[in-house]
């Protein structure tokens, strides 16, 4: 909202300078976004007369010009061909410093002395107009030598762009930003010039008025005006509407437009000879019917939309012959709008419900001055008051208005205010600090709050234009709100709480930094790739799965939320490709969801109006997605990353089992399940790329493999399913181990590892058991491969006979055999 | 009379079939395609033959020629298809490794340096500041119920005030009541909740997460983002404890020079409602650019808890009270890092990774 200083001072008296009035209006939650100074740069800018104007030999874009100022001929090289001989023009002379800071100085063009500059009016930041210089003649008398402020009345000012926040409604306006001002500067409010009603008839035995949804329209007042003239509003009306960044239409908009930037009431003028028996109803549209509004659209009225909570229920203005007018509180109809022939206005000044008026915006997609207001919520109070200043500002214009006797006003439903009760205690309950008693009053009643105060007990009701302050516990919140904010946040006291519970991380949370570290100590660079991608990506991996989608996107291809994040991840490392720097391994932590009709365990909640409805939710899941992408990765390097992973984490009991089951993402020969023995989870996968997935992701993919690890962080996390080694430290034998070699013949469904923990348990001996080769040959069964391992034993009870070792050794043998695993 | 080119076609497109049912491998059909469906085909012949035709028969042969085109052409990709698949099954056959028989001696082991994310690093620096004030850390689901993002947070269905989050909604449930989150506040619900159903109170606990906003990326703002939030529940905590906590952060989090201050906000959820701002990092207060002269940068919002947020938990206001904080975990990755574009962020360009550490 730009609110002009000038105007501000017509109701308070400010002698503070911009810059103190910024800091105060900040400390208000009045925040100052910015400040535009009127008439700045404009100081040293004079009348001047075009005497003669020639032509620069070898130019033809720019000409001499000699122009009088007052002071003799003055040669000006000037580029605009929009002036003739006689024409008065701005001109800036050398050292002015033009709006924006451009300083003139004595230049030469064309080997021509050019003794300042004549300005258009956009140069001078009076309009937009930049096609030539601006001729004054067309909208003044002028006269040389005269400074371009006297000659155009323009009165130094200044505006502060201030952002008002939702909750007050009653500070959209000229008077709502001075009472808080003059609240917290201690000076009194004054209030507008009003005009009386002035007309011998009642305005009863013109027009009439009604409410058939009081629901909807909490009040609606009608004048009638006779005698309008339409026509241009008088200049100081013109200054203060453009000073709030809206344009001059008419003497009548331009009134309307005042009184609702001044005072926070919208108000809208009927032609009266174009409506039907000088009625104005308000109530429900019905469905069906249709209404063209002012911007050329036409409507479709209580329609349901599809906005939670949206009835489809609008209000509308109808006439005599019920025909829709307009769309209540938010734009009037093309048929009753005023016109230059109008000469009999009816005004409506009414208070319509925030809601209602805040569906039918959305749903119609239609916001305006009138609907912002409204929809926070107008003083029901202020109707008449409005209209009696509008008025007063349309007189000026119309010397001889009428204003008939006795307005309509029709009562509909307005909320009550609150009686609110607390004492003094409460104040320093929430604030931390008592604030005096009477500070407390003072404070409130320049607020227009009513107050009494018993003691150290205050009863108070909020005025009808803070419909923000509610009843009960909360409304004393909201008025100790406002007590703090005029005394001032910054003057309240600051304590740090302490408090005897521990602060600190989760288990899963510093397992979490864990892994993170361990992934970065590996040599991952860990990435953020998106949350939302497209349909494209999503069918990639799961070709007509279900999927999450978005109801409203920014772009298609930011539809449906990740199903995993190795997509992100392929994608970044092909782009890094393209950089000259794939030579990498790419990591994130992060979010996969699960459409909740093809989980196990969707997540429910409540939702809906009130949380009435279970809602059922995506299943979200935790996970940690490594790419290893240097030349020379593949699905061992990914194995040995994982490896060390889980060694790092003190994983005790993972084995890596090759899998049948296809794993999305991944190459379907080069995949094997991360397996917690212990508790049968599959904590992940591990392995390559899938070559295709690579080809469709990354522009001229190499042929090169990509090393995948994609592991379920909520399963790591979780110790019932990811098995941790014993906290216990075992102190290494004193005495030297003894190391054997076993070769067995296993056959090829028994895993490696799952055979080596085996072995790990068979005897109490045993310290180690490593994998150290590998072999499949023809000199061995079909479906049976080589498994050769290094095992060593140890005791602590002393140093181990042959015996032990060969007792130890056929324990492992005949554990192994179990297995299927003959020795070899 | 010449009798029709089409008169053997039936048999020409039987033998073609054969043919493509013969090849055994897409070289193979790579080679003969040519001859089946391409210039040197026996259908292109018989197209150029039509010339002995009179015009009037040209329409009919063109229509039994294109038929039988078609039906060798959907052959011949149906035979690519199987031939691809069946080469794609090959290789990766012979492509196949028994990863749990990798020998871990011989494997390749990573010996790179690594890089943390800038938003991981900078929300554990925020986290261990909370954490050294006494504060836990609790987390949340990415998607959430309007009741918890929006109602339970005193933000009714239909109130101007959902304005103020430009949201992304999810195709569940009714229109508008499943979101993905605007905010970490759902989580201040979520663990007030839980509080009250296993009586444990207080509360003291920072929030991190991931948040949306449907809202056009420029330099100062991506759609996905980065929140810390802050809540305290507990007996007698007053809006001091709130400026308190504040200016504490601030000092252990910016340093010791970088100075908070509280200015009258609004926020349906807290009351009384406070922006919070700091020192600005560029100029140290002195005015530049980046703080609009002013020398204070607007850095998240907080407040007194609402009286109506307490009472929607089942949390009693009498006895208790609290205060609710939030900020930009990417906004003060930023600002100390002085990030001009914050794009960069979501670019994965390891000349940016890698210079955090």
């Amino acid at each position: 909202m730009k609110i002009s200083l000038a105007w501000l001072r017509e109701f308070v008296e400010l002698t503070e300078s911009s810059d103190e009035l910024r800091v105060i209006l900040d400390d208000l939650g009045l925040v100052v976004e910015g400040v535009e100074r009127v008439g700045e740069g404009l100081e040293d800018v004079v009348v001047a007369r075009i005497d003669e104007i020639h032509a620069i030999e070898g130019a033809d874009r720019v000409r001499l010009v000699v122009v009088d100022a007052g002071h003799g001929p003055l040669e000006i090289v000037c580029g605009a061909m929009n002036i003739d001989l006689g024409d008065h023009v701005p001109l800036a002379p050398i050292g002015a410093v033009l709006p924006g800071g451009f300083v003139i100085a004595q230049r030469q063009m064309r080997g021509v002395t050019s003794n300042g500059m004549l300005c258009s009016a956009r140069e001078l930041g009076l309009g937009d107009d930049h096609r030539g210089l601006m001729v004054l003649d067309e909208i003044i008398e002028p006269v040389v030598g005269v400074g371009l402020m006297e000659a155009l009345s323009i009165t130094p000012d200044v505006v502060f762009d201030i952002t008002v926040e939702g909750n007050r409604p009653d500070a959209w306006s000229v008077e709502g930003v001075a009472r808080d001002l003059a609240t917290r500067l201690g000076r009194p409010l004054w209030s507008p010039r009003l005009a009386e009603p002035n007309g011998e008839e009642t305005s009863a035995a013109y027009a009439s008025a009604g409410i058939d949804d009081p629901d909807l329209c909490g009040r609606l007042t009608v004048s009638v005006l006779h005698h309008v003239r339409v026509g241009p509003s008088p200049s100081w009306v013109v200054d203060r509407v453009q000073s709030a960044g809206m344009r001059a239409i008419s003497n009548v908009v331009d009134a309307s437009n005042l009184v609702m930037l001044e005072l926070g009431q919208p108000t809208h003028a009927y032609d009266a000879a174009h409506v039907a028996q000088r009625t104005l109803r308000a109530r429900r549209a019905r469905r069906g019917e249709m209404l063209v509004t002012l911007d050329g659209v036409q409507r479709e009225l209580a329609t349901a939309g599809r906005g939670l909570g949206d009835t489809g229920e609008d209000c509308v203005i109808v006439d005599g012959d019920d025909t829709v007018l307009g769309l209540a509180g938010i734009m009037g109809g093309a048929t009753s709008e005023i016109n230059d022939a109008t000469t009999d206005v009816l005004l409506e000044s009414a208070y319509f419900d925030p809601m209602g008026i805040a569906r039918s915006s959305k749903r119609h997609g239609l916001r305006t001055e009138g609907s912002n207001r409204f929809e926070r919520g107008v003083d029901p109070g202020l109707a008449l008051r409005a209209a009696a200043r509008f008025v007063h500002v349309l007189h000026e214009s119309c010397p001889e208005l009428e204003w008939l006797r006795d307005p309509l006003d029709v009562a509909g439903i307005t909320p009550t205010p609150p009686t609110i009760e607390f004492d003094e205690r409460d104040i320093a309950r929430v604030l931390g600090v008592a604030i005096e008693s009477d500070e407390v009053t003072s404070i409130l009643t320049g607020l227009r709050f009513d107050v009494s105060v018993s003691g150290e007990r205050f009863t108070v009701v909020p005025p009808r234009a803070r419909p923000d302050v509610r009843g009960g516990v909360a409304g004393s919140a909201d008025v100790i709100e406002e007590i703090a904010r005029l005394h001032g946040y910054g003057r309240l006291p600051r304590h740090t709480p302490t408090w005897p519970q521990p602060g600190g991380l989760s288990e899963r949370q510093k397992l979490r930094r864990h892994l993170r570290d361990v992934v970065v100590d590996l040599g991952a660079a860990e990435c953020w790739t998106p949350t939302l991608g497209s349909d494209g990506d999503f069918d990639l991996l799961r070709p007509e799965g279900a999927r999450v989608r978005i109801t409203n996107p920014l772009a298609s291809d930011e539809a449906v939320l990740r199903a995993t994040m190795i997509t992100g991840l392929v994608r970044a490392w092909g782009k890094n490709l393209e950089r000259g720097t794939g030579n990498v391994v790419l990591a994130e932590i992060g979010n996969v969801f699960t459409h909740p009709d093809v989980t196990a365990s969707p997540r429910m909640t409540k939702g809906g109006v009130g949380g009435s409805v279970t809602l059922t939710l995506p299943q979200e899941n935790e996970r940690l997605t490594v790419v290893l992408g240097r030349e020379g990765d593949d699905a061992t390097a990914a194995v040995a990353f994982w490896a060390t992973v889980a060694e790092r984490l003190g994983l005790a009991d993972v084995v890596v089992r090759t899998s049948d089951t296809p794993e999305p993402g991944f190459h379907p020969t080069r995949v094997a399940q991360l397996v917690d023995r212990a508790s049968g989870t599959v904590l992940g996968s591990v392995g390559e790329v899938d070559s295709v997935l690579v080809e469709g992701l990354v522009a001229s993919a190499p042929a090169r493999r990509l090393g995948l690890v994609d592991v379920d962080f909520d399963a790591l996390s979780d110790p019932s399913r990811a098995t941790r080694r014993s906290e216990f430290a075992k102190v290494p034998s004193r005495f030297p181990s003894a190391v054997i070699d076993l070769a067995f013949v296993a056959p090829e469904p028994l895993h490696a590892q799952d055979l080596a923990f085996e072995l790990r348990g068979a005897s109490e001996l045993v310290e180690k058991v490593e994998l150290f080769d590998v072999y499949r040959g023809s000199n061995l069964p079909d479906g049976t491969r080589s498994l050769a391992y290094r095992v060593r034993f140890s005791s602590d009870e002393g140093t181990l006979s042959e015996v032990h070792v060969a007792t130890a050794r056929d324990q492992l043998i005949a554990r192994a055999g179990s297995l299927g695993a003959t020795l070899r | 009379m010449t009798s029709s080119p089409l008169a053997n076609l039936a048999d020409q497109t039987a033998g073609l079939l054969a043919t493509i049912a013969g090849l055994d491998s897409i070289d193979h059909l790579r080679e003969a395609e040519p001859t089946i469906t391409g210039k040197r085909s026996i259908l292109s012949a018989l197209q150029k033959s039509f010339g002995v035709l009179a015009p009037e028969d040209r329409k009919e042969a063109g229509a039994q020629l294109q038929e039988a085109r078609r039906v060798v052409e959907s052959a011949l990709e149906s035979r690519r298809r199987e031939l691809s698949q069946l080469a794609r099954a090959r290789t990766l056959l012979e492509d196949g490794l028994d990863l749990g028989d990798v020998v871990l001696g011989d494997a390749r082991w990573p010996a790179s340096v690594g890089h943390p994310s800038l938003i991981a690093i900078t929300q554990r620096e925020l986290e261990d500041v909370f954490v050294a004030m006494g504060f836990t850390v609790s987390e949340g689901p990415e998607v959430e119920s309007d009741w918890y993002n929006f109602e339970a947070l005193n933000i009714p269905p239909a109130h101007p005030a959902r304005g103020l989050w430009d949201t992304f909604y999810v195709e569940l449930g009714e229109p508008e009541t499943v979101v993905l989150r605007t905010h970490t506040s759902p989580t201040q619900i979520h663990l007030m909740e839980e509080a009250v159903a296993k009586d444990s109170l207080p509360i003291h606990s920072v929030m991190p997460g991931r948040c949306f906003r449907r809202d056009t990326p420029d330099s100062s703002h991506l759609a996905t983002f980065h929140q810390i939030e802050g809540l305290v529940v507990d007996r007698g905590i007053s809006f001091a404890d709130l400026a308190g906590v504040i200016e504490t952060f601030t000092r252990a989090y910016f340093g010791p020079d970088i100075e908070s201050r509280l200015r009258p906000g609004y926020f349906p959820f807290t009351e009384p409602s406070a922006e919070f701002e700091v020192t600005c990092t560029i100029c140290r207060g002195e005015g530049c650019r980046t703080c609009s002269q002013t020398g204070w940068i607007e850095l998240g919002g907080c407040g007194v808890l609402d009286p109506a947020v307490l009472a929607a938990v089942g949390i009693d206001g009498h006895e208790w009270s609290g205060f609710a904080f939030g900020f930009g975990i990417d906004r003060c990755a930023q600002m100390r890092h002085e990030i001009a574009d914050m794009r960069a962020l979501i670019e994965n360009d390891t000349r940016f990774l890698e210079q955090f550490s």
